[in-house]
């Protein structure tokens, strides 16, 4: 149960910055942040901007993003569990 | 037009620095850290442009494109030119440009500890190329006519007028926003100062920059950004714009001679060109407004060339670099603004630092001080490294 916890909570962290993130970075409108929301088409985050996550979660995670891992990547619930499993492999 | 300039950040501050012999040129002490030989320069603080310009907009932007988005922010509404005829019409961009030397810098700084060019990110590459400012401006604008930028060194805003002046003599282009854009940082100039050509009169800045006269001592650089919307009759007819002067003339040559001594000959065919353009003699042209830049062979040379051509009518003449130091890639359009400034409220703004001539600037009718005159053309001078020389004549436009 502890061990969970603490899972889950790494998680929210991880989440929560991430939105700071896109918030501070990207500057998303924080109201638009939402896990169902597309990449794309509603935060429009577009080609160039995915060079500058790049550097931006190398930065603040510590790995580097694969262009061919990010290929299924559509929304920020994807995004979320790319870096999530990245962060934490098990 | 708009400027941002050392002088003021918009066109009534700089009229009225113009008006006060007012130096823009200050000590900056990273410079001496860094290992300049001189730490003289003209300042002026970097716009805030977040919160005006989103994020995708302002990352691609070099601090001259900063400069020069704040002055075509104004000229455009000096116009009365809105988005949304930008939006139907086809305006353009020539803007003179010369170097972006901060970002790329950076960028291979980041290259070199990181070893990885995936840790630069989106924004260096438009921030690096020397047409940063026209191809930023003409996404932020959304402009649709012709998009690129002038390279012609010191001459390179006096040349993006003289090109759009042509485009739109030619029927290509209506409306073209033509300007000059310089970054100010040690960066850009530090190659510069290594040519023993910039003033070491560091103990009173302001006095560094002193144009014919006998004892100056080199150069001061200096930045910011000026555009001018230039337009066919037509359109601003058509418009109802408030038409602030009328490009008559410009001429241009090359020196063919060394990279970065100048000559008299150079400067001489191209005032004499842009005369010849302009329909009118020598004794029409009421000021001149000097390239001289305060080094020794720059400043004589260009008195000699001066002479030649308006011996006989002696018309005003001062260089604004004397308060702005040198503008560099901007000066040839900001130069232009100024005499415009000058034109309009009927006054010659003064060769400040002017005390002793040279036996070459003794020829000349430089004006000592802010002088009430009626300026009904003027002719504006600018010429750079690798001997390319540009001079426009303007006038005051009358129905």
């Amino acid at each position: 149960m502890h061990q969970s916890m603490n899972h889950l909570m790494q998680n929210d962290e991880i989440i929560t910055k991430i939105n700071q993130l896109l918030i501070d970075e990207i500057e998303i409108d924080e109201d638009q942040i939402r896990p169902e929301a597309d990449l794309k088409k509603d935060l429009g985050i577009d080609s160039l901007d995915f060079v500058d996550l790049f550097v931006i979660i190398e930065n603040n995670f510590g790995f580097k993003m694969k262009a061919e891992e990010m290929s299924d990547v559509k929304t920020l619930h994807d995004f979320y569990t790319y870096i999530i499993k990245r962060v934490n492999p098990n | 037009m708009g400027i941002y300039s050392v002088l003021g950040k918009n066109l009534e501050d700089v009229k009225n620095s113009l008006f006060q012999g007012k130096s823009g040129v200050i000590l900056d002490p990273l410079r001496k850290e860094m290992g300049f030989r001189s730490a003289l320069t003209g300042m002026v603080d970097r716009p805030v442009l977040k919160g005006v310009l989103d994020r995708r907009m302002r990352i691609g932007m070099a601090v001259q494109g900063e400069y020069a988005y704040m002055a075509t922010l104004e000229a455009l509404r000096v116009a009365g030119i809105e988005q949304s005829f930008l939006d139907q019409h086809e305006v353009g961009i020539l803007y003179g440009n010369d170097s972006s030397a901060v970002p790329v810098v950076e960028s291979v700084d980041i290259l070199r500890d990181k070893k990885d060019t995936m840790m630069i990110g989106s924004g260096y590459i438009f921030q690096s190329m020397n047409s940063t400012v026209s191809m930023n401006l003409s996404v932020i604008f959304k402009l649709r006519g012709i998009n690129f930028t002038i390279a012609g060194a010191c001459a390179s805003g006096s040349h993006a007028i003289g090109m759009g002046y042509l485009l739109i003599k030619q029927g290509l282009q209506d409306i073209i926003i033509c300007g000059g854009a310089q970054e100010i940082n040690p960066e850009a100039t530090a190659s510069f100062d290594a040519l023993n050509a910039f003033s070491t009169n560091e103990s009173e800045p302001s006095k560094a920059s002193r144009p014919f006269d006998r004892d100056r001592d080199g150069l001061v650089p200096s930045g910011g950004a000026a555009s001018v919307i230039l337009e066919s009759y037509d359109s601003a007819i058509r418009r109802g714009a408030n038409i602030l002067g009328e490009v008559v003339g410009y001429g241009f040559s090359s020196n063919g001679e060394h990279i970065s001594l100048p000559n008299v000959d150079g400067p001489r065919r191209a005032m004499e060109m842009a005369l010849k353009d302009s329909g009118m003699g020598a004794e029409k042209i009421d000021y001149i407004n000097a390239h001289a830049t305060s080094t020794q062979a720059g400043d004589s040379n260009e008195a000699q060339a001066i002479d030649e051509v308006f011996g006989k009518t002696k018309p005003l003449v001062s260089s604004t670099k004397s308060m702005t130091g040198h503008e560099m890639w901007m000066g040839g359009a900001s130069e232009v603004i100024y005499s415009i400034l000058m034109m309009q409220d009927s006054f010659v703004a003064p060769n400040i630092n002017f005390i002793n001539p040279d036996e070459f600037s003794t020829k000349l009718n430089i004006a000592l001080k802010t002088t009430p005159a009626e300026i009904n053309a003027f002719l504006s001078n600018s010429f750079g490294f690798g001997g390319t020389n540009s001079a426009l004549v303007i006038r005051k436009f009358s129905l």
